[in-house]
């Protein structure tokens, strides 16, 4: 049993190399379905980015009367607070406010004038909330028309920026559908690749797997340096991905970062760098294996 | 040990190969099979080797019918018969000594049993100095040479030749035939299917006859008659 997994093991690491030419073109085309597996994952982390960024950018505020006290809009947000979907409130107090438009626009001179001839703070203590989703604010929105809040509150803006919220939440999950259903067409298209291209490498063999069943080899003896050379073609082609990918992130990630600030894309290939490099191998190796066991299967009928 | 029992092969659109044939042959005996292209040779190795199953009849391998071995029981089989072909069928990708050494490593040899034996059928068949050549580096004669060794290195019970001088100059072919001799002489039997009228009539053995895929004539000391 050992001899004859030596033996297996022996014969594919020698065909690998004695092939030359169909071996490096299994590897290229390994090499390529490896890239798009990375690559579906890299943009799966890009877009969960993108993703969350647009979502953070979605929040309410509710502006309270001029003359309701802060100690009132504090239990107000202390009663916010315990709702489930609130994720994060924040209190502007009117001067803060005032503060806030001040720096703004304090290079702005006819604004400054402006607020100078109101002659005082005309800005509304308000509380800043985001949802922990994008789809509950209409839940957050209607916990304001309780009566008991209808003296507090001069204006809820959901109602202004529903349709802005509406848009990014239909936005994100197409992309997300968009994502899952790209990233199956381009799977299927990979592992057919694939398994064509060595499919028509293990073709020149039919003959010699044939005669290899007429000397009395059994199935396993045959097929085994075949799977041996998918593997090892598989992990060669994970190890020259790794080596592009790293080179390719490390080169690019500064200029991405350009185009979406906060997004360090070096950062998620390092940190994700276990999960990259299984995936990488996985694919490579399950691929090679898989196509090579399919593929000798009908030359093994003699 | 080898016997046809009223064997007939037909073939899809009734092409006939092979019809009613029997026969029988008897342990260390040297037997050839002649016919014209097309008469049946080759489909009758096929049926002893089983790379294809009978229409009608039965066929019995040392006391057992081979006609029913299961695909999976195929390769245990066939480690009891070593086979030479026309177009020599090595394995292009392994050198001489690897091609014959495969023979053993199928059957499960230990690495010390194949470090012995090679060397010593490579003598036996004169390839010594083409041990780490490749097949296509070697010449009709060479390759069949190799085929032959590969065929007797694990000591089958019996060796079919189907047509191994076909490609071969008179020279070679001489040559093949003397170590098929000498190789029945050591104990195995061999079955040698062939058109080769020179062959036949200087072997001096057996020789069954086929004609539209039957058996037309069985004699002990035969002559190549068509």
């Amino acid at each position: 049993m050992f001899t004859s997994i030596k033996r297996i093991f022996k014969s594919g690491w020698q065909s690998f190399f004695r092939d030359g030419g169909l071996a490096a073109a299994t590897v290229f085309i390994l090499v390529l379905a490896i890239s798009l597996a990375t690559s579906l994952f890299l943009f799966r982390g890009l877009s969960q980015f993108l993703i969350s960024s647009l979502k953070e950018k979605a929040d309410i505020s509710v502006y309270f009367k001029e003359e309701v006290p802060e100690i009132d809009i504090l239990e107000v947000r202390e009663e916010l607070a315990k709702v489930p979907e609130v994720k994060e409130i924040k209190y502007v107090s009117r001067e803060k406010a005032l503060a806030d438009f001040i720096q703004r626009h304090k290079d702005n001179p006819v604004l400054m004038a402006s607020l100078e001839k109101v002659g005082r703070n005309p800005f509304l203590a308000s509380l800043n909330i985001m949802a922990s989703d994008v789809g509950q604010y209409q839940t957050i929105a209607n916990f304001f028309e309780k009566l008991a809040f209808e003296n507090l509150v001069e204006k809820v803006n959901y109602y202004q920026r529903k349709p802005v919220i509406e848009r990014i939440f239909s936005l994100t999950s197409t992309i997300n559908q968009a994502f899952l259903f790209l990233s199956v067409i381009l799977a299927v298209v990979a592992i057919l690749v694939t398994f064509n291209t060595i499919r028509l490498a293990i073709y020149n063999s039919g003959e010699e797997i044939k005669i290899q069943r007429l000397v009395g080899a059994s199935n396993w003896f045959i097929r085994g340096p075949f799977l041996v050379q998918g593997a090892i073609s598989g992990i060669l082609a994970a190890l020259i991905c790794l080596l592009v990918f790293s080179l390719i992130i490390w080169g690019l990630s500064p200029k991405i970062e350009i185009f979406f600030p906060g997004l360090n894309i070096f950062q998620f290939f390092v940190s994700n760098f276990w999960q990259i490099t299984l995936i990488q191998f996985a694919t490579g190796i399950l691929l090679g294996v898989i196509s090579s066991t399919i593929a000798t299967r009908r030359y093994l009928k003699v | 040990m080898i016997k046809f029992q009223k064997v007939s092969k037909i073939y899809p659109r009734n092409t006939i190969a092979l019809e009613d044939v029997s026969f029988e042959i008897k342990e260390k005996e040297f037997v050839s099979i002649v016919g014209k292209s097309g008469a049946g040779k080759t489909t009758l190795l096929k049926l002893l080797l089983v790379e294809e199953r009978p229409t009608q009849g039965r066929i019995f391998f040392e006391g057992k019918d081979i006609t029913k071995i299961k695909s999976g029981k195929l390769p245990e089989f066939r480690r009891e018969i070593g086979a030479v072909f026309q177009d020599y069928k090595l394995l292009p990708s392994k050198t001489t000594y690897e091609n014959i050494a495969y023979a053993l490593e199928v059957i499960g040899a230990s690495d010390q049993e194949i470090a012995g034996d090679v060397p010593k059928v490579l003598e036996i068949v004169g390839l010594t100095e083409r041990a780490n050549n490749f097949p296509p580096e070697l010449s009709g004669g060479e390759r069949q040479r190799v085929a032959i060794a590969r065929a007797l290195i694990h000591r089958p019970e019996v060796i079919l030749a189907d047509e191994p001088t076909g490609n071969l100059d008179p020279y070679h072919t001489l040559d093949i035939i003397r170590l098929l001799l000498k190789i029945q002489e050591m104990g195995t039997t061999v079955i040698l299917a062939t058109h080769n009228r020179e062959i036949i009539n200087s072997l001096g053995k057996r020789v069954i006859t086929l004609e539209n895929g039957r058996v037309v004539r069985d004699e002990e000391k035969g002559h190549f008659i068509l």
